[in-house]
């Protein structure tokens, strides 16, 4: 195929740029030269008879009026290889960790979704050591679920801890807007786990263009589905997908799209989706999980609200805790009836029980507390504070729900827990019969 | 008809300009686009502009799409195959059965046409009319057993005017490919007949004889059934934030409402969720036929990350289905998750054509669109007199969880039963996490009326004594105060919340209804004589949990009766004491 060369170029924006050409097909992928011999990267969004519309991976920056514009008579692609294994690469796919180039297939990149009965209703729970996660909102195999946090919450180190304390194949990092600290400290915590040969990185900083930091999720994405097809179970790591759609506003913005919340464009929806909905437990192959972080300061955001409608649930962080209200685990009932037999009711009943001493938290500021089981009930909700909620506390889900009949145990009579008599007779500790847990602050 | 032709002048995601080359176009048609690699890709003339440009949008992706790309439109509207075989299928928005689909490719590739209905399967046909006979659409020809039902066969609903019967063929198996009648009209031309036929999706199929939604509709969801019911043929909305339960809550509804048919309508979606219809379904038995709940099943998914323009086909073809299985005399559900999906489709590509936005920057014709949807379900008097419903229930998930915004609102003037689901109830575990205060619904409810109110104003009654204590503690408010307040918080956790995991519990049907309704009220009136807040939260604490447990205690199990009245003692004991002081 004779590949075109245009130089009619119309306008230039901070990320689109406009030329006049012939025979472009939609999402092909072209080449800006600059006059001085430099080529960056562009893919078409639009056409509209002669006019063709490009977003740029390098930005609209220095492109010159008399740059010329190759069309490469291919769409987005991504290389496929298990050498890419330990290797670290940018949004346009080259590799930035100084190593060679390597010869690889090439597959495409955001493709159409799996059908949806070659699914399978996952099954498997996936365990973290983290309390909070494997008890009260289990983590499942081809799970796709966000972090919600703040920014400068340590999502980042959650999410780390979470890709290599589990039996993860193959884990890709999809690093969108990060912090060069934040790009150096993934890199050094997969080294220091040992867990270089089963990593690949694709990173966006800041310093790079926002188009290459759109194309690192579908990136890193289309490299994972092909591994899981292979059999592998894939963990894709996307941090942080706030960032992503302040970058999709951006460029949505840059084209004039009429936008719909907070200048989000109309389909934020359905661009979060396309991505989220990669996670599969494939049916005769392995599966793809997918662990996002979406910052966020009021979960009512369009991001954050976007999100949480397609993802099955989230982690919602907050000064360092784990917070069991505003987290979720959409498939932990899939699982958390094989666990133990204990499992699912003492999740609830500690829920529960958690969810009351809210009430008294808040009457409390009235000075309206002073009986004594809300004495007791806010004592408990420190507690599981203290012992449960920290995301780097490591512990075995049988230690932790151990841990569970503990702090009720020490908090509560026998019926004050509503908790079936057959379970209270195989876990209720013996040894203490209800005392206060030492170190108790309240007066 | 006359075909025409044209070709592409703009691609803008799914938004496609055309320029026609020949002949008139029809706003609506489907129009197919060829594009490189050989594909045809499905579209839908949605806008004609002034210069002749003809916007369509695009039921697929259109990468690789260039100007220039020939386009062939077929001057007929998007339809659905209606005829024996729908049930227990599961399609894409555009009736693609993605069982077969899967067979020639895991990923759910663009271009791929399969024929929406099995035309190799026969179907065991009894004909009911004879040769000479005069009829006209939507008279029954014969039927086929379908799954649990009769399936009639009708002469195509579009036929109009009187028709005779020039042949029929006798009792035998046929497949919907063969011709079973030919008839002839007024001007002796002659249709030829076969056992499925088209119908536009968009266009509302008539009503024989309307009527209205009168006679409730058993879900077994107990805070439904008794306080904010749905009736066969009428509509329901439950909106809410993500995380208040809306999935489980119409899962649950699909498997135990008393509908004849349910159809699951996944717009824009998680996957994963419809998954767990159709590959659970097939395995659970309903226990009032029998037979696998698959077989009262229809899906059609157009999941999210399926192309959005089909989102809108997808809703209006499941109530196409709907409709037509009301025609067959069945009382049919259709739950669509989520209506909000479709809309923001719409919003998708109003915004490209670059329309001037309404609130939110949603089309400004969405709530018409909206009602128009909801009007489809109604109940229906047939011509043999039987009668047929459809009812829709549809979730709304408004952005930020506020109901406020246009597309709830919308909705709820739409519908005759709000079910708004509150994060607050989800939190604290009481599912299902419908708004016990602020729901409402117009059908008449299984429970006596007075009934329904006698638990409203308790509810209501220990939600403002549950705020005076909140302000002055338990010990603010008199004994007499907090058993009113134990009594609410006893209807709403042994009654009002249900567990929906749990087979016994889970679905509660109109007897056991009744049953519990008693017990409840029995607890309710009965005189507590305790004192001191500590002794009255424990004897409650007592109540609740023989309630629970009588509550996952089967009918027919040996315990049942000597748990409730255990609980009578209980409640009994309490009154006693009172009596003697």
């Amino acid at each position: 195929m004779l590949l075109k060369t245009y130089e009619n170029i119309d306008s230039i924006g901070r990320a689109i740029l406009g030329i006049k050409a012939s025979g472009v097909h939609n999402k092909e992928l072209a080449e800006i030269h600059y006059p001085n011999g430099e080529k960056a990267l562009a893919q078409v969004i639009a056409l509209d008879r002669e006019h063709v519309t490009l977003q740029l991976f390098g930005g609209g920056f220095g492109v010159s009026t008399d740059c010329k514009v190759r069309f490469l008579g291919k769409p987005m692609q991504v290389g496929f290889s298990n050498d890419m294994l330990g290797r670290v690469y940018s949004g346009n796919g080259k590799p930035i960790d100084g190593g060679p180039e390597l010869m690889a297939d090439l597959v495409r990149v955001a493709g159409p979704s799996i059908n949806p009965v070659k699914r399978l209703i996952p099954k498997e729970m996936i365990r973290t050591g983290v309390p909070m996660i494997d008890v009260f909102n289990t983590l499942v195999r081809s799970q796709k679920i966000p972090i919600f946090a703040k920014a400068g919450e340590p999502y980042n180190r959650l999410l780390a801890n979470i890709a290599t304390q589990t039996d993860a194949d193959v884990i890709i990092i999809g690093g969108v807007g990060l912090k060069y600290d934040e790009y150096h400290y993934f890199k050094r915590r997969i080294e220091e786990a040992g867990s270089n040969s089963k990593t690949i990185m694709f990173v966006h900083t800041h310093r790079d263009s926002i188009v290459e930091g759109l194309m690192v999720p579908d990136l890193a994405l289309a490299v994972g589905e092909r591994f899981a097809l292979q059999g592998k179970n894939v963990f894709v790591l996307l941090s942080d997908m706030t960032q992503w759609s302040d970058y999709l506003r951006q460029v949505a913005n840059a084209q004039d799209q009429i936008p719909a919340n907070q200048g989000y464009p109309g389909d934020l929806y359905s661009q979060l989706a396309s991505r989220y909905e990669k996670a599969a437990d494939i049916d005769g192959a392995g599966s793809l999980t997918i662990l996002g972080v979406t910052t966020m300061d009021d979960v009512t955001h369009p991001v954050p609200d976007n999100t949480g409608y397609i993802t099955e649930g989230q982690f919602y962080m907050k000064d360092g805790y784990l917070e069991l209200f505003g987290s979720l685990s959409r498939l932990k009932q899939q699982v958390n009836e094989r666990t133990r037999p204990d499992h699912r009711s003492i999740m609830n009943a500690m829920a529960r029980l958690l969810s009351e001493s809210e009430e008294r938290v808040k009457a409390q500021k009235f000075g309206s507390v002073k009986d004594d089981y809300s004495l007791r009930l806010l004592d408990y909700r420190k507690t599981f504070q203290k012992e449960l909620m920290d995301p780097f506390r490591f512990l075995e889900l049988e230690e932790a729900l151990d841990l569970c009949w503990d702090i009720l145990s020490n908090h509560f009579k026998k019926e004050e827990v509503g908790l079936s008599s057959e379970l209270i007779a195989t876990y209720w500790p013996q040894k203490r019969d209800f005392q206060t847990l030492e170190g108790s602050t309240h007066e | 008809m006359s075909k025409s032709k044209g070709k592409v002048v703009s691609v803008n995601e799914s938004l496609v300009g055309v320029e026609t080359t020949d002949g008139a176009v029809i706003n609506g048609e489907v129009a197919m686009i060829m594009i490189a690699d050989g594909k045809r890709l499905k579209s839908e003339v949605i806008d004609v502009k002034e210069g002749g440009v003809v916007y369509l949008q695009v039921f697929e992706d259109t990468g690789w799409m260039k100007v220039g790309d020939e386009v062939m439109f077929t001057g007929l509207p998007l339809a659905v195959k209606l005829g024996p075989g729908i049930l227990g299928s599961v399609t894409d928005g555009l009736q693609n059965p993605l069982y077969e689909l899967a067979e020639k490719e895991w990923f759910l590739e663009r271009g791929i046409e399969v024929s929406p209905l099995d035309t190799t399967t026969k179907w065991h046909f009894t004909p009911i009319v004879k040769k000479g006979d005069t009829l006209t659409g939507g008279i029954a020809l014969g039927h086929v057993p379908e799954k649990l039902f009769q399936h009639h066969i009708f002469v195509p609903f579009s036929i109009k005017g009187d028709h005779t019967i020039t042949h029929i063929v006798p009792e035998g198996d046929y497949t919907i490919a063969q011709t079973i009648a030919i008839i002839k009209d007024e001007l002796g031309n002659m249709h030829e007949l076969q056992m499925a036929f088209d119908w536009p999706v968009k266009k509302a199929m008539p009503f024989n004889e309307r009527s209205v939604p009168e006679s409730p509709m058993p879900t077994g969801i107990r805070i439904i059934d008794a306080l904010f019911p749905i009736a066969f043929g009428g509509t329901a909305c439950n909106p809410g934030p993500f995380g208040a339960g809306k999935t489980v809550l119409q899962h649950s509804l699909a498997r135990h409402s008393q509908a004849d048919i349910v159809i699951i309508a996944a717009c824009g979606e998680r996957a994963g969720e419809a998954v767990e219809v159709f590959k659970d379904f097939p395995e659970l038995i309903d226990p009032r036929t029998g037979k696998s709940l698959m077989d009262r099943t229809f899906i059609v998914g157009n999941t999210s990350s399926m192309p959005v323009a089909a989102r809108e086909a997808s809703v209006y073809m499941a109530t196409t289905v709907g409709e037509y299985y009301r025609k067959q005399g069945l009382n049919v559900l259709i739950l669509a998750d989520s209506t909000s999906r479709w809309a923001q489709a719409l919003r998708e590509t109003s915004g490209r054509k670059e329309e001037i936005p309404g609130p939110e920057a949603f089309p400004m014709y969405i709530s018409t669109l909206i009602s128009a949807f909801y009007d489809r379900a109604g109940v229906e008097i047939l011509s043999d007199g039987n009668i047929g419903s459809l009812s829709i229930i549809g979730t709304v998930s408004p952005a930020g969880g506020n109901f406020d915004e246009p597309v709830t609102q919308a909705t709820l003037l739409s519908t005759g039963a709000f079910w708004g689901l509150s994060r607050a109830l989800s939190d604290a575990r009481k599912y299902p996490a419908i708004d016990r205060i602020d729901s409402t619904s117009k059908y008449p409810p299984i429970l006596k009326k007075e009934e329904a109110a006698y638990l409203l104003e308790l509810l209501r009654d220990g939600k403002s004594i549950a705020s005076n204590m909140l302000l002055m503690g338990e010990k603010g408010i008199t004994d007499e105060s907090y058993i009113r307040y134990q009594k609410a918080e006893l209807l709403d956790a042994v009654f009002l919340q249900q567990n929906s995991f749990d087979k016994v519990d889970g679905v509660t049907g109109p007897e056991r209804l009744r049953l519990m309704f008693t017990l409840v009220k029995e607890i309710i009136d009965a005189p507590v004589s305790i004192q001191g807040k500590e002794a009255i939260r424990s004897h409650f604490n007592f109540l609740r949990q023989a309630f629970l447990d009588w509550n996952y205690m089967a009918l027919d199990d040996e315990k049942f009766e000597k748990q409730k009245s255990k609980l009578t003692t209980l409640v009994k004991q309490m009154g006693y004491v009172a009596e003697n002081i």
